[in-house]
């Protein structure tokens, strides 16, 4: 297994692009100065920023790229320097996240007073293609009503995962589906237009 | 007085949750349980506590208009994204660890990645 992988890794970087080493480097410097702008806001005069940390931003953001390039864009996958993507990650953390997650708490309360559980891992198909997105469902579902991410298929990237109450038939599919856990909001959907 | 009644509720609700969370590694009887109360309620917990804090942060700013207190309600926001992505994660993390050491769920009606690593 970890011999297959090395091969499919190391045959990646035989396929030279040229630009391929330039262009990775662009977006991973402007998030690391967006990162740093955020860090040091409210420090100075020039707006709410200092031009000596302006300066330093800029400085220390180029050297983070130049080291860490090759890991923030290991899949050379731009899709995420979309802004949009960037906006409905926003809307979804705000409005259906939150709201699922309030609701698992208000879920988990009456289970630890009540103790009425009935917990199982199953197996739930994905049917996503990324990273970022089983990602994102695996941090999801790991923080909305009975569920938790247990581990990953990396092959078909499917999820396995905990339930705290499987509904009394769930347990007998081999595989379940995304509609099976018991939320308001269809997070493939969301996550599908933000990460694939 | 209004600001001050805000900080208040939300510091009780976090602190009402992270204490059920605390509750809940009491209550139930395995490692993938507790987990389930724990990150769930700590991670909403915490993000009431920093809510709390970025209405007072909020609500010294537009008092005083310093700066400092713009870099704290911002810094308190990145701790509660950071927060809610390493909770998950690390929740994750656990779960994995202990069911690859061989602790199965206890009270289980049904566990397909044991009959995954079996085939």
């Amino acid at each position: 297994m970890i011999n297959h992988d090395y091969r499919c890794e190391h045959e990646g970087i035989e396929q030279y692009v040229p630009g391929d080493d330039v262009i990775p480097f662009i977006p991973t410097a402007v998030f690391a100065f967006a990162v740093y702008l955020l860090l040091t806001a409210g420090g100075g005069d020039l707006g709410v920023w200092s031009p000596s940390e302006l300066l330093m931003g800029a400085v220390l953001a180029v050297i983070a790229a130049a080291v860490s390039r090759n890991f923030f864009c290991k899949n050379r996958d731009y899709r995420m320097a979309n802004p949009v993507r960037w906006i409905i990650l926003a809307v979804y953390v705000v409005v259906p996240f939150f709201i699922e997650m309030a609701k698992a708490n208000v879920d988990v309360a009456y289970r630890v007073i009540t103790g009425r559980i009935r917990p199982g891992i199953v197996r739930m198909q994905t049917g996503f293609t990324t990273d970022l997105s089983v990602l994102l469902l695996a941090n999801s579902i790991t923080l909305t009503p009975g569920t938790l991410t247990v581990g990953i298929d990396e092959e078909t990237n499917d999820l396995f995962v905990h339930m705290i109450n499987i509904r009394p038939g769930v347990e007998e599919k081999s595989v379940v589906d995304t509609g099976d856990i018991n939320a308001w909001f269809r997070f493939p959907a969301w996550i599908r237009r933000i990460a694939e | 007085m209004i600001v001050d009644a805000v900080i208040l509720i939300f510091l009780a609700v976090g602190l009402l949750f992270n204490t059920l969370g605390v509750v809940g590694i009491l209550r139930f009887p395995d490692v993938y349980t507790r987990l389930h109360a724990e990150t769930k309620t700590t991670t909403f917990g915490t993000i009431f506590i920093g809510l709390a804090v970025v209405v007072y942060g909020v609500s010294r700013l537009s008092g005083s208009g310093d700066g400092e207190y713009l870099t704290f309600t911002l810094h308190t926001i990145i701790a509660v994204v950071a927060l809610a992505f390493t909770n998950a994660t690390g929740a994750h993390a656990i779960a994995r660890a202990a069911h690859r050491s061989g602790q199965r769920p206890a009270p289980a009606v049904v566990d397909r990645l044991a009959e995954v690593k079996e085939e």
